[in-house]
């Protein structure tokens, strides 16, 4: 049996890497609760945006979080783009449309980048990336607790963002009805393409505060949407709160299920609670029963 | 397209320019291809760059110093292939240089892709140099046109077996219990079972066996497992980007076990390793192929390899020779005709290589002298620990 404190260390850690994968959940999960749509794309935006990170980071020698102040804007920017100039026009109002769309979107960006950048795996390296930060018996890497608080950071900027201002009045009108809210003369379109360029944002940030630690080559992203997925249904979805709740419960999984079954085993666990979920409570924690 | 006076005009004299080439490749010296396969994308890249470089130094020096003499000064010139990492690249890029008319094919780098890449080359008799794959199979499946300069898997595991007990012994035996960790492919794997089955025989105990995929993210998981079962020993079979993850994790964790013991490692014996992070690869053991520090020639490849800012990896002195031993084989055949090429290989005694393996003598496609040198970092430079005759440095061990 192992030492508490390797669990502890275990747990941590897991905790640690469950902020990001909130994160990136809560453009998934935001994506869905105001559009209805899955974005396809999500994985392969992650990626463009942590490639993003390592171009900045190689050309001109950005630390990767001063990057956020100009990839997080940049990636809204092309997020709303994309939505009201793209996937809007090109769905022709039905929603399976989108979903095709998306799909597409993701195999363009993919091969681009597999074009442009090959299918190395790169990472950088900066000084910061193996600090530590001791806290009692443990020893919390310093990126990546950087990387949590900043997630939560942003999710609660978020969601003062959908409760007190205008655009967030908006967003959740649309969420709920979107022939109502159109009628009470918001612009229907411009909110879905605020929303997808919000989705894009939080890749954008996600992808910052990954780099310092992690690796990325043209399907990186695909390996933290499927986390991010299955996060989504756990958590409920379109919930922030239960994107939170469900990041930090399968970044806590992946890591134990890591410490016990072993590296090569460690997803295992996640898809496991991804089935149970689906087969007991379909509308996840924070769901209401329809 | 509309033709016009012009257009027609254009076509002619290129049609005539195109006519009038074969003339002026035959005023030069005739040239020979052979082909350098190499994985030069996906996670195998470096690796494969490396080796590509050690070719080319070969090359390039053969070809400054006339050439093949028994045919004329005939040039080599390289057909270059990209593995891509796996094998699937490597059988596509030799079928693309057979019908490009290689004479010889070196390279392959990993196990997979010179399994397939020999075989694929052996329907059309190309003689297959292998210039890193250790895995066993490669040179027992019977196949004529394929053959290894350097030590197999058997060979190099036995000596690192041999070594670690020696080391051990002469520090009065400070080390007795051991955690392996490998990457979970064919090549990872079978090592672990190897160090499975003969540590038990040689007085150490294995607290566990730990996998991991390559590309792996994050090594928290393994280096949590180490401080849990903290052993004397920690022994990796990992390629270049997981070790150095790895090796970083147990630094920052605070785990110091009583040595790192690597065995055919992709990092522990490259200096990117050691001058990128020095205090990770501090005092880390390899046993591996490495380039002969005694033969002056070493020196001189290895300023060349250096020249552009680039490392000194084993990959390139291996190369460097497989392509000398091929030289010097087409050299004797006097003849770029293949089953010529492969009798002269098979009956090879080319000694003038800068590996620490004297004269070469193929039994079966293997050469039969080829064995590994134990390496250990040691502030900032990799010394060689063993074997004895040609160490430059005393292994530091226990490191803690």
């Amino acid at each position: 049996m192992l030492k508490s404190e390797i669990i502890f260390a275990a747990v941590a850690n897991g905790l640690l890497v469950g902020g990001v994968y909130a994160l990136i959940a809560l453009g998934l999960t935001l994506v869905y609760g105001v559009l209805h749509i899955i974005n396809f794309a999500h994985g392969a935006t992650l990626t463009a945006a942590m490639y993003a990170v390592l171009i900045c980071h190689q050309a001109i020698g950005l630390d990767p979080y001063i990057a956020v102040a100009a990839l997080a804007p940049l990636f809204f920017g092309l997020g709303y783009f994309v939505q009201r100039f793209v996937i809007g026009p090109a769905s022709h109002g039905d929603d399976s449309n989108i979903l095709l769309v998306t799909l597409g979107l993701s195999i363009i960006i993919e091969n681009a980048l597999l074009a442009g950048f090959r299918s190395d795996t790169r990472s950088i390296d900066v000084p910061y990336g193996f600090s530590v930060v001791e806290v009692g018996p443990l020893l919390l890497s310093l990126p990546k607790l950087i990387a949590f608080v900043a997630s939560f950071a942003v999710a609660a900027v978020l969601g003062a963002l959908l409760l007190k201002t205008d655009t967030g009045k908006a967003i959740r009108a649309v969420a709920k009805e979107k022939t109502g809210a159109a009628l009470m003369g918001i612009n229907v379109d411009h909110i879905y393409a605020v929303t997808f360029g919000i989705g894009a944002a939080c890749l954008a940030i996600a992808a910052c505060l990954l780099m310092p630690t992690y690796l990325v080559n043209p399907r990186s992203g695909n390996a933290f949407v499927l986390v991010a997925f299955t996060i989504v249904v756990l958590g409920g979805m379109g919930s922030i709160g239960g994107a939170l709740a469900g990041g930090l419960i399968i970044g806590v999984v992946e890591s134990l299920s890591g410490l016990f079954l072993g590296e090569s085993l460690g997803q295992i666990g996640i898809f496991l609670i991804f089935i149970l979920v689906l087969l007991l409570r379909p509308t996840g924690l924070s769901g209401a029963r329809t | 397209m509309t033709v016009t006076r012009r257009r027609v005009l254009g076509g002619t004299a290129a049609t005539t320019a195109l006519l009038a080439m074969p003339g002026l490749v035959r005023a030069q010296a005739p040239t020979l291809k052979i082909g350098i396969l190499q994985p030069v994308t996906g996670a195998l890249a470096q690796d494969g760059e490396y080796g590509r470089l050690g070719a080319t130094i070969a090359i390039d020096e053969i070809n400054a110093a006339g050439g093949i003499k028994s045919m004329g000064g005939a040039r080599l010139q390289m057909v270059f292939g990209d593995a891509r990492s796996n094998p699937e690249g490597g059988t596509s890029e030799v079928e693309r240089m057979q019908s490009e008319g290689v004479a010889a094919i070196v390279g392959g780098f990993a196990s997979p892709i010179c399994l397939a890449a020999s075989q694929a080359a052996s329907r059309y008799d190309i003689p297959y140099i292998v210039d890193v794959g250790v895995s066993d199979q490669i040179v027992k499946r019977g196949l004529k046109n394929t053959f290894r300069l350097g030590p197999g898997f058997g060979t190099v595991t036995a000596a690192a077996l041999d070594n670690l007990v020696k080391i051990n012994d002469a520090a009065g035996k400070p080390a007795k219990t051991v955690v392996i960790v490998h990457e979970d492919g064919l090549f990872g794997s079978g090592m672990a079972k190897l160090m499975n089955a003969e540590l038990p025989k040689r007085g150490f105990e294995i607290l566990e066996t730990i996998a991991h995929p390559t590309p792996s993210r994050d090594m928290s998981n393994v280096a949590l497992r180490i401080k849990s079962l903290n052993p004397d020993l920690v022994i990796p079979s990992s390629y270049y980007g997981e070790f150095v993850l790895l090796a970083r994790t147990l630094q920052q964790q605070k785990i110091r076990p009583k040595g790192i013991y690597a065995v055919l490692n992709g990092a522990a014996s490259n200096f990117r390793f050691v001058k990128e992070f020095g205090d990770a690869a501090n005092l880390v053991m390899d046993c591996n192929h490495w380039a002969d520090p005694r033969k002056p020639k070493t020196a001189a490849v290895r300023a060349a390899a250096e020249k552009d800012g680039r490392f000194w990896l084993y990959n390139t002195p291996l190369n460097y020779s497989c392509v000398r031993l091929l030289a010097d084989a087409i050299e004797r055949a006097g003849s770029a005709d293949r089953l010529k090429v492969t009798e002269a290989l098979a009956n090879s005694t080319f000694s003038d290589h800068i590996m620490p393996y004297g004269p070469t003598k193929f039994v079966d496609g293997q050469n039969t002298g080829a064995a590994p040198v134990n390496t250990q970092v040691q502030s900032g430079d990799i010394k060689v620990i063993f074997p004895a005759e040609f160490a430059d440095a005393k292994p530091i061990f226990p490191a803690t």
